[in-house]
Formats: C-alpha cells, sequence, structure tokens
C-alpha cells in the first residue's frame, strides 16, 4: 500500500457565519500518487473540502475546525497558507480571477517572483513549465488574446513550476467547450503519468472527466462522504441518481434497456462496457420513431448579414437562417466563432453592415436597441452584470418605469410577470439573498415583464449542477409552452440534445450546419469546426451495430424526456 | 461609445530599448521641469528636444491623432476660460502693459496676455510629447517593476499591475451591462434631464460595481494560494536588466533638470520677462 | 506600512483604479461642454469606507493619474492629487461607520456625508486650486472658480449616488434570516 498523503479524520468544519457544518466528520485518505475525483450537487461541501486541502480553509475562511486534517503527515490548521500552497497547487474555476500577469510568461512565473527567484533561473523555470503545457510558443502573448482553454493551461502551468506534490482542481471544466474540456482532461492524465503527483479533482460533468482513467470518485452530499468508491462500482449503484449527480448518458441507455450495470462489465468508459446488444435492439425498437415536428411560421429572419468589428476583424460573414415561432434552437460553436455577436446584432447592439433583420416578415434592421427590445429580449450570461436594484420587484419593474408606464399597469404586469417565473412569493425579497438559480430567473422575469417574442439566452446553465440545470432549463421550457421562442447559445451538448430539437453551428463567422441537435452532434466535419464532441450515446449504438445510430440517440432523448417527467 | 484608449504600441527603436525605470525617471523630471519653469527659453528647448525623441520613438503622429485632437480642444478651451477670468494675469505678471487691441477696459488685449499664453501652450506642448512617448513605449509589463525599482513598495507596485491588467476586463463589462440597460430603457448618452441621466448612470455602475468587488476576493485568494506577500521583496520576471544607454540617458535627464532650473530660477524668477529687459 | 497592507487590500487597490478608470472615461455626464458630473467619487467614496484610507488614497491616485495618462496623454496632477486627498480623508471614517456590519442609517448617512462634504470642500476649493496656482502659474480668479464648481457637482453626486452605492452595500451585507415567503 501506499502512503497517504491527504489524510481526514473525524474532520468537521462550520463557517463561522453559518449555523450548520458545512463538512460533517469526514473520513477519507487520499494516497501519493492517486487520481481521485470528487462530485456533489452545489452546496454538498465539495468546494468547501477543497478549501480544506488548500489552507483557504480555515486560513482565509474562518470557521470551527474538530477533528484533524493532515497533509504529508504534517496537520494543516498548524501550518500557513504559505507552507501549504508548497505542496498542494491549486487551479481555480475562473481562469480571469486566477490569471493575473499581464502576458503567458508573467503568469507562470508569479510564484517564483514572489519567492524572490533570480532572473535566470526564473526564466528557465518557467521555459521548462510552459513545454510541460503547450504554451511555449505563447510566452509573450497576452492574456486578452488567448481562449479559455490556454488560459486555464498557464494557471496550471503557474501552480507546476512550484514543484508541489498535489494538483487540486476546482471544476476545471465550468468554462470549457467539449473538445476543449476533453484536451484538458488528457493533458491532466498526461502530467499525472509523467510526475505521478496526486490529483485531485473536483467536478460534476462525470462523463467529460471520466473521458481518461481516475482511481476513485468520492460523492459528498450534505456534508457527508456517502460513496467512495472506483468509478466502475461507483456506476454499478444508484448513489449518483439519488444525489442529482448526471450519470453518464450511455449508462442511462443501458439502464434503461434492463441491463443490470455490474462492476466487472466495466462501465467506467463507454468504448469499454461490456454491451448486451439484444437488450439494446430490443429497446430501440420498443421505442416509437421520432419524425421532426413540423415547421411553423417564420418569427426571425437573419438574411445575409456581415459585420465587422473596429478594428476591421470581420465577425460575421453572409449568415443567414430562420427562427420559426414557438421554437427552441440552440446556436453553437467554438469561442470567438461570432455566436455572441450575432445575438447582439438580432437584439441591435451593434449594427449590421450589410443584410437586414426581419421580424415576423417587417424590416427591422434599423430599428433602435429600444424598439426592438419590446420584440425580442437578451438574457446575459452572468446575472450579476444585469441586476442593478436591491428588492426582486423593483429590479423586475426598472424596464416598465424607465418606460414611463403607469403605476397600476406597472404593478400588474410585474405580479403577472413573478407569478409565471415563481417568485411571486419572494417579490419583496432583496436579491443578493438568491441562489444563483434564482438571480437567473430574476433577470429572465426582468426581460420578460416587456414581453418579447423571442428570448435569447447566453449560456443559460453555465457552471451549475444538474439540479439547477434542470430547474432552469424546466422553467425555460415553460416558457417555451406559453409560447415564447427561445434561442440560446451555448456549448453544453446535453442541453442542447435534450431541450433544443434544432441547432446552427457557426464557426468562424459562417453558418456552418442548420439540422436537428441529433445531427449536428454526429457530423464529424461540423463537431470539428465547433469544438464539440460526439455524445457517448452514439458510440454506443454504433457498437450495438444499431443500423441508424442518429434514430437510437433521438429515441433515447424522448424517452429520457417521459422518465425524467414522471419523476 | 468611443472605446479608443492610449495603449503601448509595439516597435524597434532606442526609446522602445530603454528600460522601463530609465523611461520613468525621464518622465517624472521632465515633468518636474516643464511644471517648475515658465523661462520661455527653457521651455522652447525642451520642446525641440521632445520633438527629436518623438522622431527617434518612430511613433507616427497618426497612431496618436485622437489623443492630440482632444487635447487640442481642451487646451483652446482652457486659453479661452483663462482670458475670460483674467484678460490682465501677463500685465500682473510681467509689471508692464504694452496694450495692441482697445476692446474694452479690462478684455484690452495686451502684448503681455498674448505672452503670458503662448507660455501656457508651450508648458503644454512640452509635457505632451513625453508623457505620451511614456505611455505609448514603455511596456504595461514593465511598469509595475519599474515603480518597484524606484522605491515604491512592490505591493503597490504590484496594484498597478492588477490595474492594467483588469481594465480591458472591466471596459468589456462595462460596455455589456450598458448595452443590456439600454434594452431596458436606461441610456447614458440620451438627452435628458440631468437628475434622470444621473439615475440611468447608476443603473450601470451598480451592476459594474457590485460584480467587481465579488471579483476581489477570488483574485486575492488565488494570488496568496500562489505565495504573494510572504516576502519582503519580490523579483519581477519582466525586469529589463540596465544597460549603458540606460545609465547614459539618466545623466542626461537629470542633467538637464537641473540646467532648466537653474536658468529659471537665477534671477529670482519663474517667468523670462522680455518686457523689462532693456 | 508595507507590511500591514493585506493581500486583499492590495487587489481592492487594483480593481479600485480599474474602474475608476473606466467610470472616468465612459460613466461620465456631459452637462456642458468639456464639463462633466463624475460618477467616479461617489465610488472611490464607496471603496474608502469599505478599504480604509490606503485604499482609498491609492484607488484615487492611480485611478485618476491613469486615467488621465491613457485618456489625454498627459496627467494633470494638481487635480489627481486631490483624489488621493479625498480617497484618503473619506477612508479615515471608515472604522466610525464600520459598514461590514451591514447597518447604514440615519446616523451614518449623516456622518459620512458631513465628511464627505467637508473634506471634498477643502481639496476642491483650498488645495486643487492652490496647487494649480503652484505648478501651473494659472489665474487665482479662474482657478478658484473651477474649484468651486468641482465641488458643488463632486459632493452633490457623492451625497446623492455615493450613499445610494453604500446602503446598497450594507444591505448585502446584513443577514438575511427573517426572510419569509408572503
Amino acid at each position: 500500500m501506499k502512503k497517504p498523503i491527504i489524510a481526514f479524520k473525524n474532520f468537521t468544519f462550520k463557517y463561522r457565519s453559518q449555523t450548520e457544518p458545512s463538512l460533517k466528520n469526514i473520513n477519507l485518505t487520499i494516497h501519493e500518487g492517486e487520481k481521485v475525483l470528487i462530485v456533489g450537487p452545489s452546496g454538498s461541501g465539495k468546494s468547501t473540502l477543497a478549501h480544506c486541502i488548500n489552507g483557504l480553509v480555515p486560513f482565509s475562511y474562518k470557521g470551527d475546525i474538530t477533528g484533524s486534517l493532515t497533509i504529508k503527515s504534517r496537520e494543516t490548521k498548524e501550518l500557513d497558507l504559505f507552507s501549504l500552497s508548497k505542496m498542494v497547487g491549486t487551479v481555480m474555476q475562473d481562469p480571469d480571477g486566477q490569471f493575473i500577469g499581464l502576458t503567458v510568461g508573467e503568469d507562470i512565473a508569479f510564484a517564483l517572483e514572489n519567492e524572490a527567484v533570480a532572473s535566470e533561473l526564473m526564466k528557465e523555470r518557467v521555459e521548462r513549465v510552459a513545454q510541460l503545457v503547450n504554451m511555449d510558443s505563447y510566452l509573450e502573448a497576452s492574456i486578452h488574446h488567448l481562449s479559455g482553454g490556454q488560459k486555464q493551461r498557464v494557471s496550471l502551468g503557474g501552480v507546476m513550476v512550484d514543484d508541489v506534490d498535489i494538483l487540486l482542481f476546482d471544476e476545471p471544466l465550468a468554462n470549457l467547450d467539449p473538445a476543449t474540456g476533453k484536451y484538458s482532461i488528457s493533458l491532466i492524465d498526461q502530467i499525472h503519468e509523467e510526475s505521478n503527483k496526486t490529483i485531485v479533482m473536483i467536478e460534476h460533468r462525470l462523463e467529460d472527466v471520466l473521458y481518461r482513467k481516475v482511481d476513485r470518485i468520492i460523492v459528498i452530499s450534505d456534508g457527508e462522504i456517502v460513496s467512495d468508491t472506483s468509478p466502475d462500482e461507483l456506476f454499478s449503484t444508484s448513489v449518483l441518481a439519488e444525489n442529482s449527480i448526471r450519470e453518464p448518458l450511455y449508462v442511462r441507455a443501458m439502464k434503461y434497456a434492463g441491463c443490470r450495470i455490474h462492476a466487472k462489465m466495466k462501465p467506467a468508459h463507454p468504448e469499454t462496457i461490456e454491451i448486451n446488444k439484444k437488450k439494446l435492439h430490443d429497446w430501440y425498437k420498443s421505442l416509437p420513431n421520432q419524425t421532426p415536428s413540423l415547421e411553423s411560421k417564420p418569427v426571425l429572419e437573419v438574411d445575409h448579414v456581415t459585420f465587422a468589428y473596429d478594428t476591421g476583424k470581420t465577425a460575421i460573414q453572409d449568415m443567414s437562417f430562420t427562427i420559426y415561432q414557438g421554437e427552441m434552437v440552440s446556436i453553437v460553436g467554438q469561442n470567438g466563432a461570432g455566436k455572441s455577436t450575432i445575438s447582439k446584432i438580432i437584439v441591435g447592439f451593434e449594427k449590421v453592415q450589410n443584410g437586414t433583420i426581419l421580424f415576423k416578415g417587417e424590416d427591422i434592421t434599423s430599428d433602435s436597441i429600444h424598439q426592438r427590445s419590446e420584440r425580442i429580449g437578451l438574457v446575459m450570461q452572468n446575472p450579476n452584470q444585469m441586476i442593478s436594484k436591491h428588492l426582486i420587484y423593483d429590479e423586475v419593474a426598472l424596464g416598465l418605469v424607465k418606460r414611463g408606464i403607469e403605476a397600476n399597469v406597472i404593478k400588474e404586469r410585474v405580479e403577472k410577470t413573478l407569478r409565471i417565473c415563481g417568485l411571486y412569493p419572494f417579490r419583496n425579497w432583496p436579491i443578493s439573498a438568491l441562489s444563483f438559480g434564482q438571480k437567473k430567473r430574476v433577470t429572465i422575469a426582468s426581460i420578460l415583464v416587456l414581453e418579447p417574442e423571442v428570448l435569447i439566452l447566453d449560456e443559460p446553465t453555465a457552471g451549475q449542477d444538474f439540479r439547477h440545470y434542470t430547474e432552469i432549463m424546466d422553467f425555460l421550457e415553460v416558457l417555451n409552452k406559453r409560447g415564447i421562442t427561445i434561442i440560446m447559445i451555448t456549448h453544453d451538448m446535453h442541453l442542447m440534445l435534450e431541450y433544443t430539437p434544432r441547432a446552427i453551428a457557426i464557426a468562424q463567422g459562417r453558418k456552418i450546419a442548420d439540422d436537428t441537435a441529433v445531427n449536428v452532434l454526429t457530423n464529424q466535419t461540423v463537431i470539428d469546426a465547433s469544438n464539440l464532441k460526439v455524445t457517448s450515446l452514439f458510440g454506443l449504438a454504433v457498437r450495438a451495430e444499431i443500423a441508424d445510430p442518429r434514430e437510437f440517440v433521438a429515441r433515447f432523448i424522448a424517452y429520457d424526456r417521459e422518465m425524467r417527467t414522471w419523476q | 461609445m468611443a472605446v479608443e484608449m492610449l495603449t503601448y504600441i509595439k516597435k524597434q527603436s532606442p526609446v522602445h530599448e530603454l528600460s522601463g525605470v530609465t523611461k520613468l525617471i525621464i518622465f517624472l523630471c521632465w515633468s518636474t521641469a516643464a511644471m517648475l519653469t515658465y523661462d520661455t527659453w527653457v521651455l522652447l528647448a525642451l520642446l525641440v528636444i521632445s520633438f527629436v525623441l518623438f522622431k527617434i520613438s518612430k511613433i507616427k503622429v497618426s497612431e496618436i491623432r485622437f489623443v492630440l485632437l482632444f487635447i487640442l480642444f481642451f487646451l483652446l478651451l482652457n486659453n479661452i476660460a483663462i482670458y475670460l477670468f483674467s484678460p490682465q494675469e501677463g500685465v500682473k505678471i510681467y509689471g508692464t502693459s504694452h496694450v495692441i487691441w482697445d476692446i474694452a477696459g479690462r478684455y484690452n488685449i495686451t502684448l503681455e496676455q498674448l505672452f503670458y499664453h503662448l507660455n501656457i501652450t508651450l508648458k503644454y506642448f512640452v509635457v505632451i510629447p513625453a508623457a505620451l512617448l511614456f505611455v505609448v513605449t514603455t511596456n504595461p509589463s514593465e511598469f509595475a517593476s519599474s515603480l518597484n525599482r524606484i522605491g515604491i513598495p512592490y505591493k503597490i507596485a504590484y496594484s498597478v499591475s492588477l490595474t492594467l491588467r483588469y481594465i480591458p476586463d472591466i471596459q468589456r463589462e462595462f460596455r455589456s451591462i450598458a448595452q443590456a440597460q439600454q434594452a431596458r430603457g436606461s441610456d447614458l448618452s440620451k438627452n435628458e434631464k440631468l437628475t434622470k441621466r444621473i439615475k440611468n448612470a447608476s443603473v450601470i455602475i451598480m451592476p459594474l460595481i457590485f460584480s467587481s468587488l465579488e471579483r476581489i476576493e477570488v483574485i486575492s485568494n488565488a494570488m496568496e494560494l500562489r505565495g504573494f506577500g510572504k516576502k519582503k521583496k519580490r523579483t519581477w520576471y519582466r525586469a529589463t536588466p540596465f544597460r549603458r544607454g540606460d545609465y547614459f540617458t539618466i545623466v542626461i535627464g537629470v542633467i538637464l533638470l537641473i540646467a532648466s532650473l537653474v536658468v529659471t530660477f537665477h534671477d529670482g524668477s519663474r517667468f523670462y520677462n522680455p518686457f523689462t529687459l532693456r | 506600512m508595507n507590511k500591514g497592507l493585506s493581500v486583499k487590500t492590495i487587489v481592492a487597490i487594483g480593481i479600485g483604479a480599474a474602474i475608476y478608470v473606466i467610470l472616468g472615461r465612459f460613466a461620465s455626464i456631459p452637462i456642458a461642454p468639456n464639463t462633466y458630473v463624475e460618477t467616479t467619487y461617489p465610488f472611490l467614496a464607496l471603496m474608502a469606507v469599505i478599504f480604509g484610507p490606503i485604499a482609498g488614497a491609492l484607488i484615487g491616485f492611480i485611478g485618476h493619474a491613469l486615467k488621465d495618462a491613457i485618456s489625454y496623454g498627459s496627467v494633470w496632477w494638481s487635480w489627481v492629487l486631490v483624489s488621493l486627498f479625498v480617497g484618503f480623508f473619506i477612508g479615515l471614517i471608515a472604522k466610525r461607520v464600520n459598514i461590514e456590519a451591514g447597518v447604514f442609517a440615519t446616523k451614518q448617512i449623516l456622518l459620512f456625508n458631513l465628511i464627505q462634504a467637508s473634506v471634498q470642500a477643502v481639496g476642491w476649493i483650498l488645495v486643487a486650486p492652490i496647487l494649480d496656482i503652484l505648478i501651473y502659474a494659472e489665474p487665482a480668479n479662474k482657478v478658484f472658480t473651477q474649484g468651486v464648481i468641482a465641488a458643488i457637482s463632486n459632493i452633490a453626486m457623492v451625497g446623492f449616488l455615493g450613499t445610494l452605492l453604500l446602503v446598497v452595500y450594507a444591505k448585502t451585507r446584513s443577514q438575511s434570516n427573517s426572510l419569509s415567503k408572503e
């Protein structure tokens, strides 16, 4: 048996500002060179656990500790943040918060600068680490010219420069598109293989992390460890479903088809899982055929639109598409492909150079932002960037107040909107008391109150756990059923598959696909150009030798939705 | 909304090659000299030198035209304001009065007043090229280390570096918040009553400020986890070593400062007075 | 002094100065040609009250100097120093207001406004014009008039917007366990 490197013994922690402990009686040992994944819903205590390991608890976030936590056999509460940071390197969730240097080289060097390492030695070590994370050709590049994945690699380099024994990743996939996420996971794996460092990852995108092997998965719920076992064992139980963590889709499909999952079937990877072809075929045949529903009247038409920024860079090239009334559509593509730009053009934040935009057949190309906002609403990704009032009621009323509408009409419309959004009981609450998901609802309500017919949402579920994801998406579906057309900008493949029948893919400012979400997510060319990845369901269907794997994916999604509505 | 701001312009030139510390010291000497002197000859000499430096730096006027126009406009307004408030300031300073255009009592145009305006304008023209050059030829990465080298505590120097790092992020955030609020009816550029405009501004700056405050915690955690502030001193990845040219430039800069002060103050007045010389 | 500055204060200075630059550059409200009502001072007052006098002084100084440098290519030092002065002295009342406790009611509002008004009055009507005369030898009546105008508009802005910012900030600090659904 290997030496323990992190050991929690009867460890309990309570934040000073809270009444209940966030971690309760944790017993957990992680050994040298292990690769461990910690999963759990938001608020389960998994971030607190990470903060205990890197020392932010108790040195930055104060509170009461009972029991013991040792790292490399030293009791952490007797150490300090600095000595802990020599043993544990943390890669945080938000790359823009962690990347503090102006250029790649400076950021990697940050820890060395603080150690007052001499210049030549520093340059040499930065060079070496930059090679490890494949950023050596970008040393002079400014932060503002890097993609999300590159920023994350620099962050990783910045902690590896210290030669730490433990690498801690706090939701490394939260801000990355599927293809970049896949690359990050294999880079982490490669570093693990080469350096034999201990790796602790916190993440709820289970299927994406398991793209490479992990030794153990620890499930946390309500501050307690509810499972601590290998991935193969974990998938044979129902722990994930009980704790609202999303199971890999191929595992779920197998379960739907009536297969009992055992650890021996190696269910941890879609390529290794032992499949029962007959059961999958039988299940597939028992499901109804999914024919795409008929299109209705166009509500929004983007017609040969071209747009370039002041800098001269063309962002949108001759793009055309039509959105039909009552649809739910996703727009997908890499960062910088132009998907945010096209949404800004639609709502009038940016002016087109060529082409027209039609709303129900009427040309609105020269309408102002203000005029368009009564027809098309845009909800930004970060609710904190939209909220400017203290109370929920005032925030939702703001747009109407600015339009000079009578007070009693405002009251009526705001209350109606709050009821639709399930916020009416909270109408006099301060917004700061709400969860992220509820804040998102407030921002949606503040747009809905203007009664637009089309709603555009930028990454509505980014960084949300399965429960909040479902909550937000089910709510959007309710709105959709009330007749509001919904367009979502996203790179969440689950969202595309599960909620939007149709997807438009954009690459380098051009439309490259406009098809059903299933077809887009199974088309290799489109997937490569828009940084997506093939869904594991497709792979499963191919392995089961199902004649039309696309149809398999479509039927699975339809069945899955029904199952979840009945739950 | 204008997004134009001055930034570092990367080029190969003797001015670019100087260490950031050197440029900072020169900039400070230059500003001090220009601030203190009103001696026309000193100002003219400095002006000539700054034009030469500008030429050497290979920065083209077109690259900074928008700022120049802005400054010229400001300069014009300031001159008008001075004249309106104090049309006889020159007479007060130089002690004589040569009226060249009789308008109306107080507002008579005098040679002294024109000379005073010439000096004020010259002062601007001396400072502007130096400041502009400093901003556009100093790599922002190097700026913080330069501050530290001239004796500013490194923690404060680093906060300047953080400012430069996050200005573009916050600018982008400001833009998207402003657009989103515009869609809901709050427009900063709209012609409305002042109180309404202030309210509109508050609707935009509230989310900007509060979402940025949240950021402070994330960034300070990240910095602490990477050992910031542990030691009494720190080194800088981006510090350029001193070369012979740097020492040479600093010596010249200091000599210029001293010379200009001596020339200015040798007769006990900041002003060169052409009217009582004879 | 160097030892006493926490990492959080350093970051607050850095980010605060960046916000100051952006507010000064893009969120000033034009009222007449070349005359603006500044939103930077209400923000500076908020930061000074939250993070104390040194943060207040440095946010004012760095923010204002950088704003001048990158938008005009030159720095008007006399007014930059007033920003430092205002940030520092408003920051001195931070302890007495104790905004982190989540209370910013009549008593605190009065104290805050009394201080901000007197600090700014001294800053704009005394310090700025005197520095203008010393450094730039500008006519006295011109710079004093400018100072009085700046004092009136900035005191009013901080009184209105600054107070509002502090009230909202205090509310985010208060415990909200007394909430119930209706």
